[in-house]
């Protein structure tokens, strides 16, 4: 017997809040941070990665999940919405692509994930969905774009930003770090991100997950051992600013 | 809802969206692209699908009554190195009287996107106003005009679902978007093709007769003007079902301008002079 839905849950508070809605963001702060960079020719998304235990398998634990070739996401929050969220975002890409026999711009299906999600908020018997996503991509004219989205439907676009735990040090580092050189190369794109992440995570490279997307190329994931890399190459470059500092003091 | 239940009567209550097992929230629609749509206008307690189908399919009908659905008309279009051209007659029979010499077969949905007739008239003024009204709402929600293929699409999707249940349609959608220009053919069974050169109703045999003839990619464009309207005179000189006036269309990058619009008589001692 199909449940009879009487009541909604999301009702307004007499001061004019959704609290259902700004409990489902909550939700979001406690999830695991997660940054985007929007480049010149690549964009980046980067998260840190929840410490797997010991007798699980790392390969099942995926935060950033392509949506199509040429669009992926990363979320914050509760792992099963997103999985719900993820689903209908893929099947609405390849909806596009056969009625329109083109792909979807990154605004499109931002735009039919905030729609979803706004729908549950007015609706008898759901609750929000309790995440926040970062949709990242390139449209068919080659422009890169980030789009946020939140629990209560409403999306912008961005050049860079952070959801999660620690989404407001994360954003403010970006706030001071991204500039128009930071950007310049696809390498320091990933480098930004990297540093983003590393203001909040605790043992370093190893618990950060980054993909990135390029100009007409799919999703790719980095692998640890770049990860490593790129941060050995991080701290290089901040040991050499700190000597810097030193000797001009020194002087 | 409780109420109903208690009452008694959720039972024989119409499943609506309210107490359908997927929720209007979940429904695909027209706003998300998908293929199919959730309502689809037909009568209650009638299958149209399978009252159509013994006049339509067997020789002997039902009673020795048949239903047979011709498009009486003569519409073509083409592509060319400048564009596409588009050229229709525009006479309206109902069997073998002449309802009108003057009626409209293109519908103009955007300075950018034409849509030609053929068929039942209320069918093809219906469906293409329902899919000017789609193509209106796409640019609204999107931001950009809709392209050729994607209008295509919606058209061959929306009549799809009423397949075999009577409609007459065959329908030339022509247009310049990002991709250039673009050309499809939908009819009435749903199907759709991409093409460089089309003709469809009654009269199209003469007029791929002409067109094959004198058709090249490189035509000039008052050559691709003159081909054109050739091709829907002789249609109309022979075909019964086809005549009053020629009216062009000419799609080009900026957009379409209509060409010319010229009586069918008047053509004919145009083209009898030239022979003399």
């Amino acid at each position: 017997m199909a449940a009879r839905y009487d009541r909604a849950i999301t009702v307004f508070s007499p001061d004019g809040h959704l609290f259902q809605v700004e409990y489902a963001q909550e939700a979001v702060k406690k999830g695991s941070t997660a940054v985007g960079i929007r480049g010149k020719d690549i964009v980046v998304l980067g998260v840190v990665k929840k410490s797997v235990a010991k007798l699980q398998e790392e390969r099942t634990v995926r935060k950033i999940c392509a949506l199509d070739d040429h669009v992926c996401m990363v979320f914050a929050g509760l792992t099963a919405d997103a999985r719900i969220v993820i689903n209908r975002a893929r099947v609405e890409c390849q909806s596009h692509r056969l009625t329109v026999e083109d792909p979807v711009t990154v605004e499109y299906i931002t735009r039919h994930i905030a729609t979803l999600k706004q729908r549950y908020t007015q609706s008898n018997g759901r609750r929000p969905f309790g995440i926040s996503a970062l949709i990242v991509g390139f449209d068919c004219d080659g422009t890169p774009r980030l789009y946020q989205t939140d629990p209560s439907g409403t999306y912008h676009a961005w050049k860079a930003n952070a959801i999660g735990r620690s989404a407001k040090t994360v954003r403010e580092f970006l706030e001071k770090n991204y500039t128009e050189e930071s950007i310049a190369t696809d390498n320091e794109s990933i480098k930004l991100a990297i540093k983003a992440l590393l203001e909040v995570v605790q043992s370093g490279g190893k618990n950060i997950e980054l993909a990135v997307i390029r100009r007409n190329q799919s999703l790719k994931l980095l692998e640890s051992k770049e990860i490593e890399t790129l941060v050995t190459e991080i701290e290089k470059e901040k040991e050499e600013e700190a000597e810097k500092k030193k000797q001009k003091k020194s002087t | 809802m409780a109420l109903l239940d208690v009452c008694g009567i959720s039972d024989w209550v119409k499943e609506d969206g309210f107490n359908a097992e997927r929720a209007s929230v979940d429904k695909v629609n027209h706003f998300n692209f998908a293929a199919q749509t959730p309502e689809l206008a037909v009568p209650v307690g009638v299958d149209p699908a399978e009252f159509l189908r013994p006049l339509v399919d067997s020789e002997e009908g039902v009673d020795g009554v048949t239903i047979n659905l011709e498009h009486g008309t003569t519409t073509l279009a083409f592509k060319f190195q400048h564009g596409v051209m588009v050229a229709v007659d525009s006479r309206a029979s109902a069997g073998s009287y002449v309802s009108t010499q003057m009626f409209k077969k293109v519908i103009e949905i955007n300075p950018f996107l034409l849509e030609t007739m053929s068929g039942s008239a209320a069918d093809c003024v219906y469906w293409e106003r329902v899919l000017a009204k789609e193509c209106r709402i796409y640019k609204l929600r999107n931001k950009e005009r809709i392209s050729v293929s994607a209008a295509s699409k919606l058209l061959a999707n929306m009549v799809v679902n009423y397949r075999g249940m009577g409609l007459s349609m065959g329908t030339m959608i022509c247009g310049w978007d990002k991709k250039g220009p673009g050309l499809y053919y939908v009819d009435d069974n749903g199907l759709g093709l991409c093409g460089n050169m089309f003709s469809t109703g009654s009269g199209n045999t003469y007029a791929y007769g002409v067109m094959d003839s004198g058709y090249r990619y490189d035509l000039s464009v008052p050559e691709a003007y003159d081909l054109a309207q050739r091709a829907i005179f002789h249609a109309t000189h022979r075909d019964a079902y086809s005549g009053g006036t020629v009216n062009m269309y000419h799609m080009r990058e900026t957009g379409w301008i209509k060409v010319s619009q010229e009586d069918v008589g008047d053509l004919y001692h145009r083209f009898s002079n030239e022979k003399k």
